[in-house]
C-alpha cells in the first residue's frame, strides 16, 4: 500500500561560498515509514536535513508539507510543522535532568479560568477555621495570585507534575530511561534517548536522526531500532541519516541515496541490495581490493605490556593492555569508538604520561630495547626513536588549521638546526613534494590547511608523518570522512610503509577494510584487549563478537517497554 | 498548517561567509570604512558646533600637524603606544589575554624613577641610564611573569590576574611618591637626572628610534624565529603543541618575560624620554589602548605602526577640535569611539557578504 506523502522537497540547492552542498535535490518522505538517507561523508545528507529542521535556509527549491508549500526559517518553524531533528552532537544542558532539558524552551499554558476559580474559592473561609488554617489559606491565596502575576509578565511556572506527560511518551514507545537523572550522569545512549523524547514531546511527527548509531554499541543500536519501529507503527515518519549499509538494510523501509549533494534515487529497501546501494553511493562499480603482501622478515619493533591508564575523570580507559607490533606488518586495532584506542596511541606517543606498565621499543640498528613510557614526545625523538603518529583529530592535533602547508610541515622539524631562526626552505620543498606525489588538490603551499577538503588535509598530514621515515607509524581513523579514492590513496600509503619495513598500527572502524588490509587485528573493548586475530583468516562476525565481549557481560538484556 | 500565514515570507537577506577575499578588495573595504567614519564624525561635529562642515577637518588636522612641536608630540605618543602594543602582542598571539600592560609598564616607570631618586647625581648620567634600564626591565618582568607562573602551574585565569596587578602597581606608585615627596603635595616633580640625550637637539628622537628598532625586532621574532613559531602553535592549538612536544608552560613563561622586557622599556621611555617623573597615571591608559592597537593590526607589528598612528592622530586632533569649539573633553572619546565602530564593523564585511534575496511572487497551489 502506498502511504501518503508527508514531506516533499523539490529542487533544493544550497551553497556555502563556492562549495555546493546540495544541488537540485528532491526528496519525499511518507507517513509512517522509516526512510534511510544514505550517502558518503560530505554528500550533503546533513545539510539537506538541516534545511528541513530550520538550521539552514535553501538557496533554491521548495518544501511542501501535506501538499502545501511552507517556508521553514527557524527551528521553531520546523516544530510548528511537526518536524524535529536529533543532531549528531547533542544539545543538552549537563547540569539539568532529563525532564528539565526536555521542557526547556517550551512555553507553558496558563489556565486563567482555573486560576480565577481557585482565587475565588480561597478568598472566603470555609466555616469557622482555626488561625493555623487561616494562615495556610492565605499562603495558598498568595501563591495563586503570584501565579497570575507571573503569567501576566510571561513568567512560566513549572508545574509540579511536569514529568508525567514525558513519562507517558517514554512508556508509549518503549524508552528505558530514568527521567530524573542528570545529563552528566548519563551514557551517550541515554543522552540520545533524551533528545528523541524531547522531539516527540514537542509533538514532532517527522523525526530526523543524524547518524544515530555512530556512538552506540550493537546492543544499544538494536534497542534504538526497536524504538524507531514502534514510532513508525504509531504513524510517525523517521528519517535516518547514515552511511552504514547494514543498518540501512535492517531498519529502513525505503532508501534515498545522495551523491555529491545530488539525489540519485529512492528505492524500496526490500528490492535492493548492498552492491546496488554502494554503486549508487559511489557512482561507479568499485572493486574493494587492497593488495596485501606477506610481511617480510617481521621482527618485534614495539612491545606493550600491562599498560593501564586512568584518565582525568577517574575512569580506567586502558586496562592491562599487552601486544607487540612487528616491523613490516600492519597491526589493525578494532573496537567500538571510544574503547581506549585514542588513549592507547597517545600513551605510546608520549601524550599520556600517567600510564602505567611497559612500552618498549627495539632500535632497528642494534635491537637495543628503549623504554618509551612516561617520556615526552621530545624525549622520544631525542632518543632516536622514529615514531610517527597520525592522530584522529587532524586539524585539532595533527595540524594547525590556520597555518599554511609549509608551516604545518615544520611542526615536526622546526627545532632542527642550531640557529635561532627557523628555516622555511626545506619545509617548503617538502610541501611541494607531498603536493606532487600525493596529488593534493590545493592552489598553492601558502593557503591555510583548514581551507583544504578533508581528503587533502589527511594527505598533508600523512605525507608529513611519512616524510620523517618512521620505523613505527600509528594512524587513528586515517580515512574517516574521506571519499573512496582518497581512502585508497591512504591504504596504499600504509601498505607501502609496511613493505618498507615499518611497523604500522592502524586504528579503523570499517571491519571490512580492517580484514582486508591488516596482517593481524587486535580487538579492544572497554580498554581491554579481547583478542588478537589473524587478518587473513578472521571473519567479520568473529571480530564483531570480540568488540562487544566485555560489554555483554556488564549489560542486562535490552529492556524494551510495552509497545504503543 | 496554521502558521503558514506568518512564516510564508522568506528571509530578506542572507549572510554568506566569503571564501577568499582579494587583498586589494579587503583594503578597499577598510579605506571605505575610514572615509565613512570621517564623514560621520564631521556630521556629528557640525551638529554639536553648529559650524561649517569643513572647519572640523581643519581643526582636526591642525591639532596634529600645525606646529613642529605637535608633530613631534604625535610621533612621541605613537612610539610610546606602539612600544606597549609590541609588548602585549606576543602574548596575545599565544592567546594569553594579558590586560595588565598598564601595570607592567607602570612598575617599569616606577623602578627607573626610583633609580633616579636614589642615585641621580651620584653616578655618571650614562651609568644612571643603564641602571634605570636594568631596574625597569627587572621590575616589569617580575610583574608580567607572576601571572604567567600561576597560569602555567595552576591554570589560573590570566585576564583577572593581570587586571588586578594593575591596581597593585598603582598603589605601589602612590606609596613611593608619598615616601619620596616629603612636602605632602603628593606630586613628584620633574626629575633632574636620568634624561635621554637629545639627539641632534630633538628631545624625542631617541624614543622614536628605539621603538622603530623594537618594532622590526618583534616582527622578526614572531615571523622568523623558532620561538615565534612556538608562540603561534601554542596560540592556535594547545593539543597540537602537546602533540609535537612543545613545552607549553615554558613557552607561556618565556613569552611573558618578553612582554615584561618590552613593558620595562616602555616604562623607561616614559621616565627618561618623556615625562621625567612618575605618577599613578603616567601610562595614561596606553596599556589598554595597546590591546586595541594590537588586535586591529591582527598582531602584525608592521600594521601596528598604522593603527597606533590612527589612534594617536584621532586623540590629538579631536582634542584640538574640542579646545577650538569649547566642547567637553569627552569629545575625543566620542570621535575615537565612532571611528572604531566603523573599523571593527568593516572587518565583518571583509569576512562576510550579504546577499539580498529577490522578492519572488509565490503562488499557492
Amino acid at each position: 500500500m502506498e502511504k501518503a506523502i508527508a514531506i516533499q522537497m523539490k529542487g533544493i540547492t544550497k551553497r556555502f561560498g563556492e562549495v555546493i552542498a546540495n544541488k537540485d535535490a528532491d526528496l519525499d518522505v511518507r507517513k509512517g515509514e522509516i526512510l534511510a538517507l544514505l550517502g558518503e561523508n560530505g554528500s550533503g545528507k546533513t545539510t539537506l536535513m538541516n534545511m528541513l529542521a530550520g538550521i539552514y535556509f535553501p538557496d533554491e527549491g521548495k518544501i511542501y508539507i501535506d501538499g502545501k508549500e511552507v517556508v521553514i526559517r527557524s527551528p521553531r518553524d520546523a516544530y510548528n510543522h511537526k518536524i524535529g531533528m536529533i543532531h549528531q552532537h547533542f544539545k543538552l544542558i549537563d547540569v539539568y535532568n532529563a525532564i528539565d532539558n526536555i521542557i526547556l524552551g517550551e512555553s507553558f499554558y496558563f489556565d486563567e479560568a482555573a486560576n480565577k476559580a481557585k482565587i475565588a474559592s480561597l478568598k472566603k473561609p470555609e466555616g469557622n477555621e482555626s488561625r493555623k488554617e487561616k494562615f495556610k489559606r492565605n499562603i495558598k491565596l498568595l501563591a495563586a495570585r503570584l501565579e497570575k502575576a507571573g503569567a501576566y509578565i510571561k513568567f512560566n511556572w513549572l508545574s509540579r507534575n511536569r514529568g508525567e506527560d514525558i513519562r507517558a511518551i517514554a512508556d508509549k514507545y518503549g524508552f528505558a530511561i530514568d527521567l530524573k537523572k542528570k545529563i552528566y550522569d548519563m551514557s551517550v545512549s541515554e543522552k540520545q534517548t533524551v533528545e528523541i523524547i524531547k522531539v516527540l514531546y514537542r509533538g514532532a511527527d517527522i523525526l530526523i536522526l543524524d547518524e544515530p548509531t555512530a556512538v552506540l554499541t550493537p546492543q544499544e543500536t538494536k534497542r534504538l531500532f526497536d524504538v524507531i519501529r514502534n514510532m513508525r507503527d504509531d504513524g510517525k515518519s523517521i528519517i535516518i541519516i547514515t552511511h552504514k549499509l547494514n543498518e540501512v538494510l535492517s531498519v529502513s523501509d525505503r532508501v534515498a541515496v545522495l551523491r555529491k549533494g545530488e539525489h540519485i534515487a529512492t528505492v524500496n529497501t526490500a528490492e535492493t541490495s548492498e552492491t546496488e546501494l554502494t554503486e549508487m553511493m559511489v557512482g561507479k562499480k568499485v572493486v574493494l581490493n587492497i593488495d596485501r603482501a606477506e610481511p617480510k622478515n617481521p621482527i618485534d619493533r614495539l612491545t606493550v605490556s600491562g599498560l593501564s591508564l586512568i584518565n582525568k575523570e577517574n575512569v580506567k580507559v586502558l586496562d592491562n593492555v599487552s601486544f607487540t607490533a612487528r616491523a613490516g606488518e600492519i597491526l589493525g586495532i578494532a573496537g567500538v569508538a571510544g574503547s581506549g584506542q585514542r588513549e592507547l596511541l597517545e600513551a605510546i606517543a608520549g601524550l599520556q604520561p600517567a600510564a602505567t606498565g611497559k612500552i618498549t621499543y627495539f632500535k632497528p640498528e642494534s635491537n637495543e630495547a628503549v623504554n618509551l613510557r612516561a617520556k615526552t614526545p621530545t624525549q622520544i625523538r631525542e632518543m632516536g626513536v622514529r615514531l610517527s603518529f597520525v592522530p584522529e583529530d587532524r586539524l585539532g592535533m595533527g595540524l594547525v588549521g590556520n597555518m599554511d602547508i609549509v608551516d604545518n610541515m615544520m611542526l615536526r622539524s622546526y627545532k632542527k638546526g642550531k640557529f635561532f631562526f627557523v628555516d622555511r626552505k626545506k619545509p617548503k620543498s617538502l610541501a611541494e613534494n607531498i603536493i606532487k606525489s600525493l596529488e593534493v588538490a590545493t592552489p598553492g603551499t601558502n593557503i591555510p590547511v583548514r581551507r583544504l577538503s578533508g581528503g587533502n588535509v589527511q594527505k598533508v598530514l600523512v605525507g608529513r608523518e611519512i616524510a620523517s621515515s618512521p620505523t613505527v607509524l600509528m594512524a587513528a581513523y586515517p580515512v574517516r570522512g574521506l571519499d573512496i579514492n582518497s581512502s585508497y590513496t591512504i591504504y596504499n600509503l600504509l601498505n607501502k610503509q609496511k613493505e618498507n619495513g615499518v611497523a604500522v598500527i592502524f586504528v579503523g572502524e570499517d571491519l571490512d577494510v580492517l580484514i582486508e588490509l591488516c596482517d593481524r587485528i587486535m580487538v579492544i573493548c572497554g580498554g581491554k584487549i579481547t583478542g588478537i586475530v589473524d587478518g587473513r583468516s578472521a571473519t567479520k562476525e568473529e571480530v564483531g563478537l570480540l568488540m562487544t565481549k566485555g560489554r555483554q557481560m556488564e549489560q542486562s538484556p535490552s529492556t524494551v517497554g510495552q509497545r504503543g | 498548517m496554521k502558521s503558514t500565514e506568518k512564516s510564508a515570507r522568506e528571509p530578506f537577506f542572507q549572510i554568506v561567509k566569503r571564501d577568499n577575499l582579494v587583498w586589494w578588495k579587503a583594503w578597499l573595504i577598510r579605506a571605505a570604512a575610514v572615509i565613512s567614519a570621517f564623514l560621520v564624525c564631521g556630521i556629528v561635529s557640525v551638529i554639536l558646533t553648529k559650524r561649517g562642515f569643513g572647519s572640523f577637518y581643519v581643526s582636526l588636522f591642525k591639532g596634529v600637524f600645525q606646529t613642529e612641536r605637535r608633530i613631534w608630540n604625535l610621533f612621541q605618543n605613537i612610539s610610546l603606544l606602539l612600544c606597549i602594543s609590541l609588548a602585549v602582542t606576543p602574548a596575545f598571539k599565544m592567546r594569553f589575554w594579558n590586560i595588565g600592560a598598564e601595570g607592567q609598564a607602570l612598575v617599569g616607570a616606577l623602578a627607573s624613577a626610583a633609580i633616579v631618586v636614589y642615585f641621580g647625581g651620584k653616578v655618571p648620567e650614562a651609568l644612571l641610564l643603564v641602571m634605570m634600564f636594568g631596574a625597569a626591565v627587572a621590575a616589569s618582568v617580575i610583574w608580567a611573569v607572576i601571572p604567567a607562573l600561576f597560569k602555567a602551574q595552576w591554570n589560573t585565569n590570566e585576564t583577572l590576574f593581570t587586571l588586578m596587578m594593575n591596581y597593585v602597581a598603582k598603589s605601589l606608585v602612590a606609596y613611593f611618591i608619598n615616601v619620596w615627596v616629603t612636602s605632602g603635595s603628593g606630586v613628584l616633580g620633574v626629575l633632574k637626572f636620568g634624561h635621554f640625550p637629545a639627539i641632534g637637539g630633538y628631545a624625542y628622537l631617541l624614543n622614536i628610534i628605539i621603538v622603530a628598532v623594537l618594532t622590526v625586532l618583534v616582527y622578526m621574532y614572531l615571523k622568523k624565529t623558532k620561538h615565534g613559531y612556538e608562540v603561534s602553535v601554542v596560540g592556535e592549538s594547545l593539543n597540537t603543541a602537546r602533540y609535537v612536544g612543545i613545552n607549553v608552560k615554558k613557552v607561556i613563561i618565556r613569552t611573558m618575560v618578553l612582554t615584561g622586557v618590552l613593558c620595562g622599556i616602555a616604562g623607561l621611555l616614559l621616565v627618561a624620554g618623556t615625562s621625567h617623573t612618575v605618577a599613578t597615571n603616567t601610562v595614561g591608559g596606553r596599556g589598554f589602548t595597546a590591546i586595541l592597537v594590537s588586535w586591529l593590526a591582527k598582531f602584525n607589528p608592521l600594521y601596528m605602526i598604522l593603527t597606533s598612528f590612527m589612534v594617536v592622530f584621532l586623540q590629538q586632533g579631536a582634542a584640538q577640535v574640542a579646545t577650538d569649539y569649547r566642547l567637553s573633553n569627552a569629545f575625543p572619546d566620542i570621535i575615537i569611539g565612532m571611528f572604531f565602530f566603523f573599523i571593527i564593523a568593516c572587518e565583518f564585511f571583509a569576512n562576510y557578504s550579504i546577499k539580498f534575496r529577490l522578492a519572488k511572487k509565490e503562488k499557492k497551489a
